[in-house]
C-alpha cells in the first residue's frame, strides 16, 4: 500500500466517522483513534495527534453554528476551559511519560462508558434549584431561549462540575479525543445546567480544550502532517455533510447501532493493550 | 459600532469559521502537492519515531512552509487550526474589557495563558 492509497482509505474512513458523528451527536474523534491503530495498525501516539486535529476541526465549525443560536453560555464555557485546559495539559504530560500500551488499556475503558452514555436522554429540565451563591457571585445563571420565551435556570455545585471538567480535560489530553459527553454530564446532572445549554457550551470548549493538548503534542513531534492530512479534512467533510442532512426520525437507531460499535472498540482497545502488556 | 452580546456572538461564529476554511485550504493544498511527491512511497507509521526538528515548533514550521517544505506547509495549515481556538478565546477578552468584567478578563487571559504555555513552551 503506497502513501496514496493509504491517504484515500484514511479519507473516506475519517469521512464515515464524522459523517456518523455529527449526525448521531456523538461525536467523529471517538473512533479515529481505534480505527487507525486496529485497522491501520498506526503506532496510537500518531493517531491521538490526528485525532485532536480532527477535533479540533469539527467543534469549531459546529461551535459557530451553535453560537448564534443563544444556548451558548460564554461565561460557564469560558469558566469551565480553565478546568478543561489545565486538565488537558495535565493529559497531554502523562500521556508522554506513561507506558503506551496502558493509553490504549484507559482509551478502551472510557469507549465503554462514553457507549453507555450516547444511550441516555437529554431531559429538558433542570430549572427547579434556588440561587446557589458561587455560581451567582460568578454570573453564571442566565436564560434560555424557549418556545414560550425565555427562561432563567440557576447553576448549582461549582466546584464539583468544575472538578469533572477538569478531569473530563486529563481524558481529552491523554487520549486525544472531545470528552464532549463527560462535560456535558458534569454540567447537565452535577451543576443542573438544561440540557441544551450544556451541549452547545461544550461544543464551545471542545475545541479551546483540544487546542491546548494539541500544543504539547505538536511540540513533542507526536503530529503528523502526512497522517493528520486525511484525517481532518475527511472528518470535517463528513462532519459537514452530517449536519446538512438533517434526517431526524431514524437518528435513534443509528444511535444505537454507532453506540455499539464504540462498545465494541472499546473491548477491542481493551484487548489490544493488553497483549502488548502481557 | 455597539458591541452587543448578540453582535460578539456573530463575530465569533464567523471567527471560527474562517479559521477553519483558511485552515482547510491550506491543508488541502499542502496535502495535494505532498502526495504529487511522495504519493507512490510507501508509508511507515507502525513504529513511532516522532517527527523531525522543523515540524515540531511554531518557528520551525513557519520558516519549513515559507521554504517549500511540502509537509511544512500541511504543518502550517494545522497549525492555523490549533491558533483558531486559541483566537476565539483572545477576542473574548475584548467582550469582557467592553463589559467591565474584570473576573472573566482574569479568567480569559489564564485560558489564554494556558493556550500559549503549551503551543510555545510544550516541551518542557
Amino acid at each position: 500500500m503506497t502513501i496514496f492509497d493509504l491517504t484515500l482509505l484514511l479519507f473516506s474512513a475519517s469521512l464515515l466517522a464524522g459523517f456518523l458523528g455529527s449526525l448521531t451527536g456523538l461525536g467523529g474523534g471517538v473512533v479515529i483513534v481505534p480505527l487507525l491503530t486496529l485497522a491501520f495498525k498506526i503506532d496510537i501516539r500518531y493517531a491521538i495527534g490526528a485525532s485532536l486535529i480532527s477535533v479540533i476541526a469539527t467543534s469549531c465549525g459546529a461551535a459557530a453554528a451553535y453560537v448564534k443560536e443563544g444556548f451558548t453560555n460564554i461565561r460557564i464555557g469560558m469558566f469551565l476551559e480553565l478546568a478543561t485546559t489545565l486538565g488537558a495539559i495535565t493529559g497531554a504530560m502523562i500521556a508522554t511519560k506513561v507506558a503506551v500500551p496502558l493509553i490504549a488499556v484507559v482509551f478502551g475503558a472510557v469507549l465503554i462508558v462514553s457507549a453507555f452514555l450516547s444511550f441516555r436522554k437529554g431531559k429538558e429540565e433542570g430549572l427547579s434549584g434556588r440561587p446557589d451563591s458561587i455560581a451567582t457571585r460568578l454570573k453564571l445563571n442566565n436564560t434560555l431561549p424557549t418556545q414560550t420565551g425565555f427562561r432563567r435556570y440557576y447553576v448549582q455545585r461549582v466546584p464539583q462540575g468544575f472538578g469533572l471538567t477538569f478531569i473530563a480535560g486529563i481524558l481529552s489530553g491523554l487520549l486525544g479525543i472531545g470528552s464532549g459527553a463527560m462535560k456535558v454530564l458534569a454540567m447537565d446532572q452535577t451543576m443542573k445546567i438544561p440540557f441544551k445549554v450544556s451541549s452547545a457550551t461544550s461544543n464551545f470548549m471542545i475545541g479551546v480544550t483540544a487546542a491546548a493538548s494539541a500544543g504539547i503534542y505538536l511540540n513533542r513531534g507526536y503530529i503528523d502532517p502526512g497522517l493528520a492530512m486525511p484525517v481532518m479534512l475527511g472528518v470535517l467533510a463528513g462532519a459537514t455533510l452530517g449536519t446538512k442532512i438533517l434526517i431526524r426520525t431514524k437518528t435513534e437507531k443509528l444511535r444505537l447501532v454507532f453506540g455499539a460499535v464504540i462498545f465494541l472498540l472499546g473491548i477491542e482497545m481493551i484487548f489490544k493493550g493488553l497483549t502488548e502488556i502481557f | 459600532m455597539a458591541w452587543t452580546e448578540e453582535k460578539i456572538e456573530q463575530m465569533l461564529g464567523n471567527l471560527l469559521r474562517t479559521g477553519v476554511i483558511a485552515a482547510g485550504i491550506i491543508v488541502l493544498t499542502g496535502g495535494i502537492i505532498y502526495l504529487a511527491r511522495y504519493g507512490a512511497q510507501l508509508p511507515d507509521y507502525k513504529i513511532f519515531r516522532g517527527e523531525p526538528e522543523y515540524l515540531k515548533t511554531v518557528s520551525g514550521i513557519v520558516r519549513a512552509a515559507l521554504s517549500g517544505s511540502r509537509r511544512g506547509l500541511i504543518q502550517l495549515g494545522l497549525l492555523a487550526l490549533i491558533a483558531t481556538p486559541v483566537a476565539r478565546v483572545a477576542f473574548s477578552i475584548f467582550a469582557f474589557i467592553r463589559q467591565k468584567d474584570y473576573f472573566y478578563i482574569a479568567v480569559t487571559a489564564g485560558v489564554l495563558s494556558i493556550l500559549i504555555y503549551s503551543l510555545v513552551w510544550g516541551r518542557a
